[in-house]
Formats: structure tokens, sequence, C-alpha cells
């Protein structure tokens, strides 16, 4: 099926490190989660204070998804793992 | 409703429809997560789209092309490992990783599916624990409000997709007919975001 992967090809192999792209995890706008609840969540799952996650629960909720955390690839499937288990709609990706 | 308790708890009183009622929500939650006939999966409506050639087939060749796409859905390569569940509610409370990358998303849920259901299969379980049998008074530790604020969110997340809730609840519920069979849903749909928000406030606090 497959054939080598891409990766050789690049001059770093550590793709999943490349300093200049980071890694985030974006919160996408769902009309069922409460406001408060995924405030509540921003707080107690990244231990951002309370109007951190309020303007990033107003970002979504404006603008239809939000950045909520970047570092390496690791950390933000993570993240992702957590937030699906509150029930959030999120999803990882490079930073462009 | 849900108030705050010392040492960082909740409590809130409970009747026994209430109790019953929030048993019998998470059951389907329950057993969607735990239905093995529903791993992620491939959606099955290939048959839908026989009628709609307009190229004047006849019957005979509407059957071959029947078959021609049971044979191309046969044939094709065993399903990737993990697809994002064919049913509507499971494909919202397992929702995919990567927005436009199906083969990293794939990937992801291939090796964080299983966990992600049995982890809302225990919050679901802690919530029926501490359900009082005849009501009464519910006390949850910071750690079972948790578990309970994301059980009920996984309901409230099955009735937004069962009844198409958008931002605009209210609006909804009052533009139905008050002899619309659905009414009672959306009411009990409004009830759950109430007790959520208590429990949600109650431990921000």
């Amino acid at each position: 099926m497959s054939v080598a992967p891409a990766e050789v090809d690049l001059p770093r192999s550590e793709d999943k490190s490349v300093p200049d792209k980071p890694w985030v995890t974006i919160v996408w706008n769902d009309p069922v989660n409460l406001m408060s609840y995924v405030t509540y969540v921003f707080e107690h799952v990244f231990g951002y204070p309370r109007s951190k996650a309020e303007k990033l629960m107003l970002d979504v909720h404006h603008k239809g998804k939000a950045v909520v955390a970047s570092g390496t690839r690791e950390a933000m499937e993570r993240n992702v793992e957590i937030l699906h288990g509150y029930g959030l709609w999120a999803t990882v990706r490079q930073d462009k | 409703m849900f108030r705050p308790t010392r040492g960082g708890g909740v409590s809130c009183w409970m009747s026994a429809n209430e109790a019953q009622l929030l048993r019998t929500l998470v059951g389907p939650v329950m057993e969607l997560l735990s239905d093995p006939s529903k791993p992620g999966g491939v959606a099955s409506d290939a048959t839908s789209a026989t009628g709609a050639t307009g190229g004047g087939a006849t019957g005979d060749e509407a059957a071959v092309f029947e078959e021609l796409e049971r044979m191309f859905e046969d044939s094709a390569p065993d399903a990737p490992e993990k697809e994002k569940p064919a049913d509507p509610v499971l494909a919202r409370l397992l929702p995919d990783a990567y927005h436009d990358d199906p083969e990293a998303a794939g990937e992801f849920r291939k090796y964080t599916e299983s966990s992600l259901r049995e982890a809302k299969k225990y919050f679901a379980q802690v919530m029926l624990d501490t359900l009082p049998e005849k009501g009464g008074r519910i006390r949850l530790t910071g750690d079972q409000a948790r578990d309970w604020m994301r059980a009920m969110n996984d309901v409230r997340l099955m009735f937004g997709v069962r009844l198409d809730i958008s931002e605009d609840f209210e609006g909804q519920l009052a533009s139905l007919d008050p002899s619309d069979p659905a009414v009672p849903a959306f009411e009990v749909y409004g009830w759950l975001g109430a007790v959520q928000e208590s429990l949600v406030q109650a431990l921000a606090r």
C-alpha cells in the first residue's frame, strides 16, 4: 500500500517539534454546552484565571472557534482527549 | 439545585421523580457508549443513491449499478481501524480530533476512543451510583461533581443532536405548538441545563 514515509526528505526528521510551527488546541462553538460550563472547563483543565477562561469562551461563542492552547503535538492531543471527556468539541492542528 | 458545601463539594435535594428521570436519561448514553455494534463505522446509505440516477436507466441497468455499488463496498479494503461513529449522537460524544485530516483523526481515534468511551461510562456510572433511589439529599465531592457535570453534559449533547437544538433554544421551544409531542423533551432539556448550570456555579464558587 504505502511507500516510504515523506519524513525522510525533511531536513530535520523530528517533524513533531518544528519550533516555528507550534501545535494548537482549537475549541469549536456548540449550541449545547453552557457558557459557564465552558468557562469552568477552561479554568479547571488549563489552570487559566477566570478572566482568561471567559475571554476564550466568548471567542469560541462569537467567532465559532478559538485557539485555547499551544505547544507540542502530544500535549495538544492530550488536551483534546480531556476536552472530549468534558464534551467540548475540540481539535488539534499545527499552527499556520 | 446544587449548592457548594465545605471542602469543595456540592449538594442538592432531588425528588424521586427527578432522580428517576436522570437515571432514565443516562441509560441510553451508557448503551450507546457500550454498544459493540457501534464501534465507529461505516454508514450504509448507499441504497438511497440508486433511485436518483436521472440517466434513464432501465430497471436492469439500475440493478447492475446496485450490484456494482455492492461490489465496490464489499471489495473496499477493511474499514480503517477507526472511523467516526455513524450514529450522530455517538459521533458528537466521540468527535474527530483532527478537523481536515481523516487519516490523523482515525489514527488518534484508534488509540484513544476506547479509553474515552470508558471514561464517559465511568462518569455516567458515578451519577447512577450517587442518585438516591427514592430521592433526597445528594452530596458530592468535587471530583464526583465534575463527573456528574460531564455525565449531564453527555445527556444534554444527546438531546442536542436528537432535538436539533440551536443557540436559540428558548425560541425553538416557544415556536412549538403546546400539543407538539416534542415539547416535553424540550422541557426536560431545559431542566437539565438549569441543573447543570447550578452545578457549575456551585463548583466555580
